[in-house]
């Protein structure tokens, strides 16, 4: 019967797109492993990059990323808050909303153009600040997002009932609300950190990088996924191992901060 | 009392950021790409040379081959992509039991938080040389570009449809069974339509995503200032310009990226508005 | 109760939803009478949705379930088929073309008035558009909703009244010429007018097809049902006649529950 045939058809299809799905994944994360682990040696974490290791780079990555986040989590939250708890339902905090959430896509290479009109070209060079600065507005719109989201479920007769006992309203939200949304925050906060930390673009001419260790954010700063992009295009050898040792660190940082942050979600339920 | 309102007033402004960032880059962007804007006018966009002067001073700067490049990579990562990214939401939501579904589920979803860099440098060492072998060319090129950015957001594209299909009203999926529909009839019938909106949406989201992809494209694109004459020729893209170039580039060329991504930001932008507002409508609880 | 006067016969049936340790339905005996209007009774949780959702195995849907024992269906040649043995897609699809269900939410799909109803008959290979035309509307006809639909057969189901949709639901159903037609509290979503107008409609259904409706509201089953089967913790605890269980019921149990001591 036709109709029959044709079910088996698509299902089958649709069966085999998951399989090739996930056997790229397998893909990507064997040859992955495989160059990465072969090419770590206990020198790539203890040299810096100038001596074919990689421990300024990924020092130089986590400082901007968690300052960024320093920058971006505040701001996002207080922005999320502003969004569900004092401007549920204007027009204002609609139109807020929606232009964030437009941000949470734009390109990250404009981002990268756009801080380096603002924050390089005018002082004279690369620093550590501009790439501070590129990763935190990535990474502002998302916990927005996620902010507004967790506090909408926080259920309204918990405000209420704060209300009800002569909290004021800063206090309820601070001491009620988002202790109560604070699981899905910190998650949000998570996966947004995996996000950043692994972006490269932004950083190509704000931070650019560094070969040498330093915590000057004023110069030139370290950054793993740059030096991956300039590394991986070199010809020789060693660099390449490098680069493949830095790829494989990298995507176990990202991917450990993702899992975390799903096991943190699945123990709240 | 104060810190109510200091409060409040904190979260006010922390809030309006994300409006004048919006602006702010829109009027950087327009602002510096002034001068290639007055000396090219919209006839940038068809201009397919890209020359500096010997001194450096001044050239030919037209964006019809990293604007063609683009779209180009676009358009083969979207034809490949979304077939898949449709079947593997089905597989998810109507064929895979639940024991199979979550880690299937799971692991679609890490492979679209690995970041973009690392399917950049798998494609070059391990993609590109498998293009080259079956298909010709150089190995990098439009089509390595486009298949691995469709790698890259199937994934993405996945999830949200999955996310939309799973809204359908099972009591709805159940009547079209109690009919004698089949599961291939029910998913075509009910489940698509029903969650119409929200696939289309994720297929824009993936278009904006592949648009503006830096890192996957640039390693494989081929980072060549020439209109590709077949699939497998080496080209450019407006993220790939910029990243490689944008640093060093020199007034007028430098106007003219500008203008470039300016380009980029504003479809951009266009792309994601309707895709959210248009199509998956923005729930307001 | 003579056998030639059955539609569908359930003999020792218990049923076990997948993962659960203990049987929701336990040796379940119930006859279903042609042309009749058979209603399934009980508090929430008895297994009256349960035994439904068997008669068309709808459960089927979810893998993992365990069936034990026979579910008869007479067919109009008067052959049987013990609809438990089924096993291919294609005997699923035939079967619920004879058992139609009609559920608790009307559940009109997403495309026009027209198309909803043609939906079985294009499906079981009907393409002739004449044809189409005239079942559909037969079945909007005979589900009394001929009239508030002939004017815009191609507009979307979706903009219909709560009461109309489940009524174009049931005329979807009464497209395929069911043998026996399965309600799953097809009330509970709606306003008491809406719910005269579909009891009115069921009674008049027997004489097309056999009916089973579950229900919570008692005053519904007696109204309309010849034969009524009180439910408890997955047992059939009584069945009989309609007046004879609301008025001289044998069980205690049964007594209780229809003068509303629980449930």
């Amino acid at each position: 019967m036709n109709r029959l045939l044709l079910n088996k058809i698509i299902l089958i299809l649709s069966t085999l797109s998951a399989v090739i799905g996930i056997g790229f994944l397998f893909w990507i994360l064997a040859t992955l492993s495989y160059k990465g682990i072969t090419s770590i040696h206990w020198s790539t974490f203890t040299h810096d990059l100038v001596k074919g290791g990689i421990r300024n780079l990924l020092v130089g990555q986590f400082t901007m990323a968690i300052l960024a986040s320093a920058l971006a989590v505040p701001v996002g939250m207080m922005a999320g808050i502003y969004l569900r708890e004092y401007g549920h339902g204007s027009k204002l905090a609609s139109v807020i909303r929606n232009l964030s959430d437009v941000m949470m896509s734009a390109p990250s290479i404009v981002i990268g153009v756009f801080v380096f009109a603002l924050l390089v070209d005018p002082f004279g060079g690369y620093n550590g600040y501009a790439g501070i600065v590129a990763l935190s507005i990535m990474m502002i719109p998302i916990i927005i997002s996620t902010t507004d989201n967790m506090l909408a479920l926080v259920p309204k007769e918990l405000r209420e009932a704060g209300i009800a006992l002569g909290g004021s309203k800063h206090k309820i939200i601070l001491q009620i609300v988002v202790k109560a949304a604070k699981v899905g925050i910190t998650t949000g906060v998570l996966l947004s950190f995996a996000r950043i930390i692994g972006e490269t673009a932004p950083l190509l001419f704000t931070s650019a990088n560094n070969q040498f260790f330093t915590m000057d954010l004023t110069g030139q700063f370290p950054s793993l996924t740059v030096s991956i992009y300039n590394l991986a295009t070199y010809p020789d050898e060693a660099s390449r191992e490098l680069a493949w040792a830095a790829s494989f660190i990298l995507t176990m940082i990202v991917l450990c901060i993702n899992l975390i942050g799903r096991y943190a979600i699945r123990n709240k339920k | 009392m104060m810190g109510g309102k200091l409060f409040r007033n904190f979260s006010f402004f922390s809030a309006t950021l994300s409006f004048f960032l919006l602006v702010g880059i829109f009027a950087i962007l327009f602002t510096y790409a002034q001068e290639s804007m007055h000396e090219f006018g919209f006839d940038f966009l068809f201009n397919g040379t890209w020359e500096a002067d010997e001194d450096d001073e001044g050239g030919i700067f037209g964006g019809f081959i990293p604007i063609i490049g683009t779209l180009l990579s676009t358009i083969i990562a979207m034809v490949i992509a979304t077939p898949l990214a449709m079947g593997i939401a089905i597989f998810l939501t109507e064929i895979a039991s639940e024991a199979i579904a979550k880690p299937v589920s799971i692991a679609i979803e890490l492979l679209a938080a690995i970041p973009s860099i690392i399917y950049g440098m798998w494609g070059l060492f391990y993609f590109a040389p498998i293009v080259q072998s079956t298909v010709g060319g150089n190995g990098v090129g439009l089509l390595t570009a486009g298949i691995v950015l469709a790698i890259m957001i199937i994934p993405f594209m996945a999830a949200i449809t999955r996310d939309s299909m799973n809204t359908t009203p099972l009591v709805l999926k159940e009547s079209a069974y109690a009919m004698g529909a089949t599961k291939f009839e029910v998913i075509k019938d009910v489940i698509m339509p029903y969650s119409k909106g929200g696939i289309i949406g994720s297929i824009i989201l993936a278009l904006g995503r592949a648009l503006g992809e830096t890192m996957a494209v640039a390693f494989l694109i081929g980072s060549v200032m020439s209109i590709p004459r077949n699939i497998t020729d080496p080209t450019t893209s407006i993220p790939v310009l910029l990243a490689n170039n944008f640093a060093e580039a020199q007034d007028l060329e430098m106007s003219s990226m500008y203008y470039l991504a300016l380009i980029l930001f504003v479809v951009s932008f266009f792309i994601i508005t309707i895709a959210k507002f248009y199509f998956l409508g923005r729930k307001v609880k | 109760m003579a056998k030639e006067n059955l539609v569908m016969e359930i003999k020792d049936f218990s049923f076990t939803y997948a993962g659960a340790e203990k049987p929701s339905l336990k040796k379940i005996n119930l006859p279903i009478e042609e042309n009749k209007i058979t209603a399934m009774i009980g508090p929430s949780g008895c297994g009256k949705s349960t035994l439904l959702r068997a008669m068309n195995r709808i459960h089927d849907l979810y893998p993992g379930n365990k069936y034990e024992g026979k579910i008869n269906l007479y067919k109009a040649d008067g052959s049987k088929q013990n609809i438990l043995d089924i096993k291919k897609e294609n005997d699923f699809i035939k079967l619920r073309q004879e058992v139609g269900m009609i559920f608790q939410k009307p559940t009109p799909f997403p495309m026009s008035i027209f198309d909803n109803v043609a939906y079985g008959l294009r499906l079981s290979g009907i393409k002739n558009r004449s044809e189409l035309e005239g079942r559909v509307e037969k079945a909007l006809k005979g589900a009394a909703i001929l009239d508030e639909t002939k004017d815009r057969l191609k507009e979307s189901a979706l903009g219909m009244s709560g009461g109309q949709q489940q009524r174009l639901c049931i005329a979807r159903a009464v497209a395929l010429k069911p043998r026996v037609l399965l309600f799953d509290e097809p009330t509970s979503a709606l306003d008491p007018f809406s719910t005269g107008a579909i009891e009115e409609l069921i009674a008049e259904l027997k004489e097309e097809v056999s009916v089973v409706i579950v229900t919570h509201n008692m005053q519904q089953a007696s109204r309309l049902s010849d034969y009524t089967a009180f439910m408890y913790l997955g047992d059939l605890a009584e069945y009989d006649k309609t007046e004879k269980i609301f008025l001289n019921p044998t069980q205690k149990l049964t007594e209780d529950y229809i003068t509303g001591r629980f449930g």
